[in-house]
């Protein structure tokens, strides 16, 4: 089959590779119709994420039509379409009974590498590294999925692959990260990036009843794309405008309630900062580069809440734990615990609150991936969302 | 500090001296350092001798600043097994040259056995000085290897004891015993893969058995690898199954020098048990030992399925 694999830092080449095979009995084979290139896996693309082989088949978001289930799987059948959750869970452990399923305690089969790094690991993960397992992903004709009667979610006719196949993850990752900002009516939320996810986290704080949301972008296509189509009221681009002052400027002064980081690793900044942080990420004196966060911790009102969904690696310098600290704040972040939101969001989808394929900009076949993952590295031709169609 | 007088301090002091000069110089000119080893240079090669030089400056600046401490001297023993085992890979590449990689290997292989003269000396002074009382007991000097590792499997004692008991479970997740055979109530024979394709067999023997909370065992006189250990089942709190205690001594062929090498090879031991708990805790909870299209391989395989 053909399957998109890194080959090496800034290196992705689709190749043939064989097909996958059902390794463990709860396993199915999905043939994958839909497949969307994720913000993270540019992560992997420039080689910030450690663990990489040269041959591993990328891609965590997917959907499709099983064709071969392992001996055990019984709620499902060949032929049925599904959509796919990034975390692989076991539905067994303590964490998945406690609706934790990104720390699913058995899906990783290389929990020690997990370990050395986070002191203790995450669940597996397709397409994402050794480190969360060494799972072949989704960006490829067919792709294994273990644990198929706890994660694929069976897709309604009604809806079509680009209406559903964001359920994987960036809608509710979106979702969980304005989830986790306790949203009542009147507050106001500020999300760093308005890359797909950002979108998502906008669109939800809305669905949440948010009166004001502030997105923060460098690129006017992606704010304009959150003004009109994910519901933000206000937009700041950070190269034009001192972010912490607009905002304390929107707000009366206060900050808004919640900050949402939907950034991560490789943010940008106009400021000194991003070069002190370049340099020390290329001197391996940090992992990440904490741009976005350190600002959305600094804006936040007195009392509010820090919700990070960007994704951050390993180790990040000139934390403002002062800020934290003396003015209350609360962090909360995690990957995203896909599992607890495939149904209530597919109701939203159905009764027509939201249509997740607005973020979508790019349609191409799965062959031509390389290019695909260059444009959107570059943020060419307003790339926002490419989806890979088999 | 009258005590830096102990020779292994002395040794200690000059290592670290030894470690902030190699680190600095592999931190400021990885380039030179790559060919001088006769690594190819490429960007690959530069960084991951500037990551090297860090290590090495650390461990360096911790010997220098506590130089009569074990820890940081069997930090050296731990890179220069890493560094042995990468220059091993490099003298396997094409883009590599031979010679210069092999003189490097000897180089690093003398130091390592300096690295061991010190951190074991060191040990000794330790444990002179009362210190590493916890296994006071058990361990005579630093022989043998200790590993103690839990895990906590959501099911009941009763249940998770009753697997381990049946000792022929075992190969199931340990994946470096190839075989149990229960002999009769007490006694059991048991074969295990070592390290370069070996294979180690031996007679055990339950010492104490409490159903449902404790299991220990010892190896009868006279095998090649004399080892003993029990393992604990105690009720997890808030209802979260069985805490499952692992405690491991054994004393592997050829001394500690016997286990460095060992862990050249990948094999450390704790990681080792810990990854067999992690696969005992897969196949009480799901079923089976989890696999992933590159863990199903032993040693490294990429994230795809294999060609046959």
């Amino acid at each position: 089959m053909k399957a998109t694999c890194w080959e090496g830092k800034r290196r992705i080449r689709v190749k043939d590779v064989p097909d996958p095979k059902i390794l463990n009995s709860r396993d199915a084979i999905v043939r994958v119709t839909s497949t969307a290139i994720c913000g993270s896996d540019l992560h992997l693309l420039n080689g910030y994420v450690p663990t990489m082989e040269r041959g591993d088949i990328l891609g965590h978001e997917f959907m499709g039509e099983v064709v071969e289930v392992g001996r055990a799987i019984k709620s499902l059948n060949v032929g049925d379409r599904v959509v796919v959750p990034f975390p692989i869970a076991c539905g067994n452990c303590n964490m998945c009974q406690r609706d934790l399923w990104s720390l699913c305690e058995n899906s990783n089969p290389n929990a020690w590498m997990a370990n050395k790094l986070w002191g203790h690991s995450t669940a597996g993960m397709f397409g994402y590294s050794h480190l969360t397992g060494g799972y072949a992903g989704g960006q490829a004709e067919y792709a294994r999925v273990p644990f198929a009667d706890v994660g694929p979610l069976k897709v309604p006719s009604g809806l079509s692959d680009d209406q559903a196949l964001f359920l994987s993850d960036i809608f509710p990752t979106g979702y969980m990260g304005a989830e986790m900002c306790n949203i009542r009516g009147g507050d106001v939320i500020a999300v760093w990036g308005a890359g797909p996810v950002g979108q998502f986290a906008i669109a939800s704080a809305k669905l949440l009843g948010a009166e004001r949301i502030i997105a923060i972008d460098r690129f006017d296509y992606r704010l304009e794309l959150a003004r009109t189509r994910a519901g933000a009221t206000d937009i700041i681009n950070y190269e034009q405008t001192n972010v912490l002052e607009t905002l304390n400027e929107l707000t009366g002064g206060r900050g808004p309630d919640a900050c949402i980081d939907a950034v991560g690793l490789e943010a940008h900044g106009p400021s000194a900062m991003y070069a002190y942080d370049r340099t020390k990420q290329a001197l391996m004196l940090e992992t990440d580069r904490p741009i976005a966060l350190r600002e959305a911790i600094m804006a936040c009102r007195n009392g509010g809440i820090v919700s990070v969904i960007g994704v951050y690696g390993g180790f990040i310098d000139k934390f403002p734990m002062g800020s934290v600290m003396n003015r209350s704040l609360t962090i909360k972040t995690g990957q995203t615990h896909v599992h607890r939101y495939l149904k209530p969001l597919l109701q939203h989808i159905e009764r027509g609150d939201i249509d997740p394929s607005f973020v979508i900009t790019h349609r191409m076949r799965l062959e031509d991936a390389a290019e695909a993952y260059d444009m959107f590295l570059h943020k060419r031709d307003g790339c926002e969302k490419v989806v890979l169609k088999t | 500090m009258a005590e830096r007088t102990h020779s292994g301090e002395r040794l200690g002091y000059a290592l670290g001296v030894f470690s902030v000069g190699l680190g600095l110089t592999q931190i400021l000119a990885p380039a030179g350092v790559a060919r001088a080893i006769g690594l190819k240079d490429d960007e690959t090669t530069r960084k991951t001798m500037r990551a090297f030089g860090f290590r090495e400056a650390a461990t360096g600046i911790g010997l220098l600043s506590r130089p009569n401490h074990a820890e940081f001297a069997w930090g050296r023993v731990a890179g220069d097994a890493i560094d042995l085992a990468l220059l091993g890979r490099a003298l396997r590449s094409e883009d590599s040259r031979p010679n210069r990689v092999a003189a490097a290997m000897a180089a690093v292989a003398g130091v390592t056995v300096l690295d061991l003269l010190a951190s074991s000396r060191l040990r000794r002074q330790e444990n002179g000085r009362g210190r590493d009382t916890e296994n006071g007991g058990l361990s005579q000097a630093n022989r043998g290897i200790e590993v103690r590792k839990a895990i906590t499997v959501n099911k009941p004692p009763e249940e998770v004891y009753g697997f381990w008991r049946n000792l022929e479970n075992l190969p199931q997740f340990m994946v470096h015993l190839e075989s149990v055979q229960v002999l009769d109530a007490r006694r059991s024979y048991w074969k295990a893969r070592a390290p370069l394709g070996a294979t180690v067999e031996w007679t055990a023997e339950i010492t104490e058995d409490i159903p449902d909370r404790l299991l220990a065992w010892q190896s009868v006189e006279g095998t090649q690898v004399p080892n003993f250990g029990h393992v604990e089942f105690k009720p997890a709190p808030g209802d979260r199954g069985t805490e499952v205690h692992v405690h491991l001594r054994y004393d592997p062929p050829g001394g500690s020098l016997g286990a460095t090498i060992a862990k050249l090879f990948g094999e450390e031991p704790s990681v080792q048990v810990d990854g067999d708990l992690r696969r005992l805790k897969q196949v009480l909870e799901v079923g089976e030992v989890v696999h992933s299209q590159a863990s199903i391989h032993r040693g490294p395989h990429p994230a795809q399925e294999s060609g046959e």
